[in-house]
């Protein structure tokens, strides 16, 4: 049983709303969020009852952290697959890699940790259409990521099975997401989704996409802490939707251009720092990939909340529409939503025992930016 | 929706007694037109379910069956035999020939099992990578059903109890010449033999004569395949000569035949791992397309006129 947990990463979303749902309660385990960065109001205000430590995880700082306050479970949730703009490509690799390095070397050197919880993403699937179209934590890809924050995140877990190898005793959960999204975080999907009237997609192309919902992404995370699952797994909302489809019902029209316009397209809106998406979210958006996740049932004992249909629908509901408001003018029928106050929240924690917790809250989004120069 | 509609027929004084959700619109047209421009809404608003493997019934109930349809009906008049093999539900591997330089067969057969099958059932069909490769192609081909061949989409959409469609001669048949047109190519590596064993269903084997002459491969230019990363650059007798045209398939007159089911479930359960167990099914699928071709030939007669 976690008596003292630290989570990294706690200025982003994902972060500080799972310090607030653990330490919520009083008689819970000890919560201890750590970043490099001060985290602002609102993320603050997600940590509730928390503690915060300011350390950098590069620094061999996080050791004696680790140490003094007798961590017995450390979740790393600040691996990143935000790809930043390229001046922040070698920082977001440094915290990525590195940041996890020393982190797995602190877990590594200390005696009282038991369980780690390290975030992944589905990114390390690569996306190539030579690979099956339903994915299991199995599945060997055809192609692996070569290069940004899909390559860290291969790192990473190449990281972690040398740590599983050399201290067999500690239990190692590995979740992989599927995109987040959500109403309060920003990804670069996010603002891919943003882009408004048009968005361009790859022309020919149109990749099955797969989300999770932010607060069940918290929900998975604060099971995989409190539960015993020791392993890797997939973590994706059910059902697919495909990239002009998701578009449409964004109210955006998707406008095709060729491949290579669609990389400087990216590359443009960045400097210009209206938007902007990087290669491997250009390569994500024309190939597309589908997950299983009968273990995330079985194994975790999660059932989601949001399908990837209603996780998108409750980010989308939030965008401002103009092709919704074009129809209400014409009197055309929306395709049906639930209500955003219709969706449970996680409320409890699945072990018998741990006490109740009040939903996470859910802001408005919060312009946060961490270490890594990304959005919270 | 059906409030609306009721709406309409009530203050409606010509509808007489009956469900008026069921009443059917004037004329045929127009009935295809208010099909065709509700499903183009659909689109337009992303109201419409994919499934895991990209599978669109919506899109392709719409905009790819209605095209086929002509063309199974009009084009290549399909005569349909022994459908009742197939099952009414449950997984079942159907496993076909493969020619005619196009894959028009799976599409002809996609059509079979949606139009002549009572269930109305909807094929999936496992096709080769390339398909995925290319652009346009690779998502329409998800959108229409198709998925691509290998083991664990096969047994994941059995096991789903979907009708799974394999061509195991792949590329080697389809881009055969045209001498050899009716002669069945090696049968893969006797994959789906393995993946029917496994998920314990029937293997349905289906014969299909008139694909071999839609686009008579004369030659292919292996250079040319090579700089377009093909497995074969075809020459018909009106491609590339006739340019676009070449893309106008020859009226062949068709016959799909389903064979009598082969079930698997009286095999042990391991014989999935047994290669002498699947080599010999294998054999047996293809001996008995083979000797349906040479029948159905016999009772087409006429290539063209049937």
């Amino acid at each position: 049983m976690a008596s003292t947990v630290l989570v990294t990463g706690v200025t982003r979303f994902l972060g500080s709303s799972l310090v607030g749902l653990l330490a919520a309660g009083g008689n819970g385990p000890r919560v201890i969020g750590v970043d490099a960065a001060l985290p602002d109001a609102r993320a603050r205000e997600r940590m509730g009852a928390a503690e915060f430590i300011r350390a950098d995880i590069r620094s061999p700082l996080i050791a004696r952290v680790i140490d003094e306050a007798r961590v017995d479970t450390v979740v790393h949730a600040s691996t990143s697959v935000t790809p930043a703009a390229g001046s922040q490509r070698t920082l977001a690799k440094e915290m990525n890699v590195l940041g996890t390095m020393q982190l797995l070397a602190a877990c590594q050197r200390s005696d009282r940790v038991e369980n780690l919880i390290v975030r992944s993403t589905a990114a390390v699937y690569g996306g190539s259409p030579r690979d099956p179209a339903v994915l299991t934590e199995d599945s060997e890809p055809r192609a692996l990521p070569t290069s940004g924050p899909a390559r860290d995140a291969v790192d990473i877990e190449g990281y972690l099975r040398g740590f599983i190898r050399r201290r067999p005793d500690v239990r190692v959960a590995v979740p992989r997401f599927a995109e987040i999204i959500g109403p309060t975080v920003q990804t670069p999907l996010t603002r891919y989704f943003s882009l408004s009237p048009v968005v361009p997609v790859t022309f020919g192309r149109d990749a099955r996409l797969q989300l999770v919902h932010e607060s069940d992404a918290v929900a998975v995370l604060a099971t995989l802490v409190t539960g015993d699952f020791a392993g890797t797994v997939n973590v994706a909302g059910d059902g697919v939707l495909t990239v002009t489809q998701a578009i449409h019902r964004a109210g955006r029209v998707p406008v095709p251009v060729l491949p290579n316009v669609m990389g400087l397209l990216g590359s443009g809106l960045r400097r210009l720092k209206l938007s902007g998406f990087s290669p491997e979210q250009v390569e994500l958006l024309s190939h597309g990939r589908t997950l299983d996740t009968t273990r995330l049932r079985e194994q975790v004992g999660v059932r989601l909340d949001f399908t990837t249909e209603e996780a998108f629908a409750d980010f989308a509901d939030r965008l401002d529409h103009p092709v919704r408001a074009l129809s209400s003018l014409l009197g055309i029928p929306r395709w049906g939503a639930r209500q955003p106050n219709e969706y449970p929240l996680p409320t409890d924690l699945p072990v018998p025992g741990e006490p109740s917790v009040p939903t996470v809250p859910r802001p408005d989004r919060p312009k946060l930016i961490s270490i890594d120069g990304g959005l919270a | 929706m059906s409030d609306h509609r009721a709406g309409a027929a009530a203050s409606d004084p010509g509808v007489g007694s009956g469900a008026p959700s069921q009443e059917p619109l004037a004329g045929g047209w127009q009935d295809t037109l208010a099909g065709l421009l509700a499903a183009t809404r659909r689109r337009l608003t992303g109201d419409y379910e994919v499934d895991d493997f990209g599978y669109d019934p919506d899109f392709h109930e719409n905009f790819v069956l209605p095209p086929l349809r002509l063309l199974f009906e009009r084009w290549f008049r399909v005569q349909v035999q022994g459908i009742e093999n197939l099952p009414a539900e449950g997984g079942a591997l159907v496993v076909a020939n493969h020619s005619g330089t196009v894959p028009m067969d799976a599409a002809m057969l996609t059509v079979a099992t949606r139009d002549h099958h009572p269930q109305q059932r909807a094929l999936r069909t496992l096709a080769a990578n390339l398909a995925f490769d290319l652009p346009v192609v690779g998502p329409l081909a998800r959108k229409a059903g198709a998925t691509l061949a290998c083991h664990p989409d096969a047994e994941r959409l059995l096991g789903r109890g979907e009708l799974v469609a394999v061509f195991p001669e792949g590329f080697k048949g389809i881009g055969k010449p045209y001498q050899q047109r009716y002669r069945l190519q090696r049968f893969g590596r006797g994959g789906f033999v393995s993946a029917a064993l496994q998920q314990r269903v029937p293997i349905i084997p289906v014969s299909i004569v008139g694909a071999e002459e839609t686009y008579p491969l004369i030659a292919s230019v292996p250079q040319l395949a090579r700089l377009f990363g093909l497995p074969y650059f075809p020459i018909t007798p009106t491609f590339p000569l006739l340019g676009p045209l070449g893309a106008v398939p020859l009226p062949s007159k068709w016959i799909i035949e389903f064979g009598e089911p082969i079930p698997t479930d009286t095999y042990p359960q391991d014989a999935a791992e047994d290669p002498m167990v699947v080599f010999n099914l294998t054999d047996r699928v293809r001996e008995s397309i083979q000797q349906t071709l040479y029948r159905l030939l016999v009772q087409r007669g006429h290539p063209f006129f049937g």
